[in-house]
């Protein structure tokens, strides 16, 4: 049975090729075919059916193997899983029904087939969710680890300043790892005074506020100042809605004011040179 | 006339989603860049309640459109432990979690209209809008 199958398969590979693309682009699924050029469509598709009949010929031999492979290319070319599901269903009913037309089967034994051939696909689409879904975790934690690594820098930027750029979304892991930052740095940088830049921080919630009050009120406590800076106009307008006190801090609109206000609280300016 | 959209809240990253969504449609109605920060503060208030004191529950955005008058519409929505003192929960600086007390009074002060509606261990639902002037 499995020969059969098999060899038909191979027989009117092209014949069974056209059907199956035709069926994928007919079927419904044109929201994702369309985002698709159709050239990269058309191979890719060849490639995908050339990966289901090599599962299909070399069961037993490697076959694990190959079907690890194949989930890998699968994925590597970026087809919607949806998409991939539904080309191996498709699959399925093509060969079947062509195996129907050309009478290579018995009608009372087509369900016997039918069921021969989901099982040949049945490791296969585990396989490919598997492998999307660690593909997707892998992403995610690369992506994780990415955005921890710029997540709150300590920049000392002269002598007893430093600046802690903030941009983007500040969640409590971020929040913890500001006042991790600040604090070693601090202490390592030996800085009098340390800037906070929130330019870059799209919403200040309370819950923002909190962790940055925190921070400011930890710096205090190993002996330098901390300066929140950068605060932008409709910032400052939701900071006072929400009725959050920022009384003890030193505020300034932009970085540059507050690196000018650090130099004089260090005794320090900025001259220019004569001539 | 309202369209609504919602956003499942049940991590953290969740109530970005939600306010992500809050600035596009305040955007999109034509809110200055003060309302649409002012809208979107509220939003991560009212996300990040539901997120700490619920654990999970929903945040949708209506736009609305009454008398010609445009406007935007928070819906938090949830089935947590419900609030047993709404009078307290709006006074400033009261907290059971040790953060800043301002969330919800705050968010009646960022918004124009705010309704909470509460039932011990039955949830809570916060209605709040802002109407384009």
């Amino acid at each position: 049975m499995y020969n059969k199958i098999a060899g038909h398969i191979e027989e009117h590979r092209e014949e069974l090729e056209k059907i199956w693309k035709d069926r994928l682009i007919n079927d419904g699924e044109e929201r994702i075919i369309d985002v698709m050029p159709q050239h990269i469509f058309e191979s890719t598709s060849t490639d995908f059916f050339d990966i289901i009949l090599l599962n299909l010929k070399d069961k037993g031999r490697e076959y694990k193997v190959k079907l690890v492979n194949f989930s890998d290319k699968v994925v590597r070319l970026g087809w919607p899983v949806a998409l991939v599901m539904k080309g191996l269903r498709e699959f399925v009913h093509t060969v079947q029904e062509n195996l129907v037309q050309y009478g290579s089967i018995d009608k009372e034994r087509e369900g016997d087939y039918l069921e021969l051939l989901d099982k040949w696909m049945t490791p296969i689409s585990n396989e490919i969710v598997q492998t999307y879904a660690e593909t997707w975790e892998k992403t995610v934690s690369l992506q994780k680890m990415a955005l921890q690594e710029l997540s709150a820098p300590l920049i000392p930027v002269v002598d007893q300043i430093s600046v802690m750029p903030l941009v983007g979304t500040i969640d409590t892991e971020r929040a913890r790892l500001v006042m991790e930052n600040l604090l070693d740095g601090v202490v390592n940088h030996r800085s009098e005074v340390v800037l906070i830049d929130i330019t870059g921080v799209p919403v200040v919630d309370t819950m923002v506020a909190h962790h940055i009050i925190q921070a400011a009120e930890a710096v205090h406590l190993v002996g330098a100042k901390c300066m929140l800076v950068g605060i932008r106009p409709e910032i400052a307008q939701t900071i006072v809605n929400l009725g959050i006190d920022l009384d003890r801090f030193i505020t300034t609109s932009t970085m540059k004011k507050g690196v000018e206000l650090a130099l004089e609280m260090t005794g320090r300016k900025i001259v220019e040179l004569e001539g | 006339m309202e369209i609504q959209s919602c956003v499942s809240i049940l991590n953290e990253w969740d109530i970005v989603a939600a306010r992500q969504l809050g600035r596009n449609v305040a955007k999109e109605l034509g809110f200055g860049t003060v309302d649409q920060a002012r809208i979107t503060t509220a939003i991560s208030e009212l996300a990040r309640n539901i997120y700490l004191y619920a654990g999970e529950g929903q945040l949708c955005i209506d736009r609305l459109n009454e008398n010609g008058k445009a406007g935007l519409r928070i819906i938090a929505l949830d089935k947590g432990p419900g609030i047993p003192d709404i009078r307290k929960v709006m006074e400033d600086g009261f907290s059971t979690s040790g953060g800043l007390g301002a969330g919800l009074p705050g968010v009646r002060r960022l918004m124009d209209d705010f309704n909470i509606d509460s039932d011990p261990g039955e949830g809570t639902e916060i209605r709040s809008t802002k109407w384009l002037r």
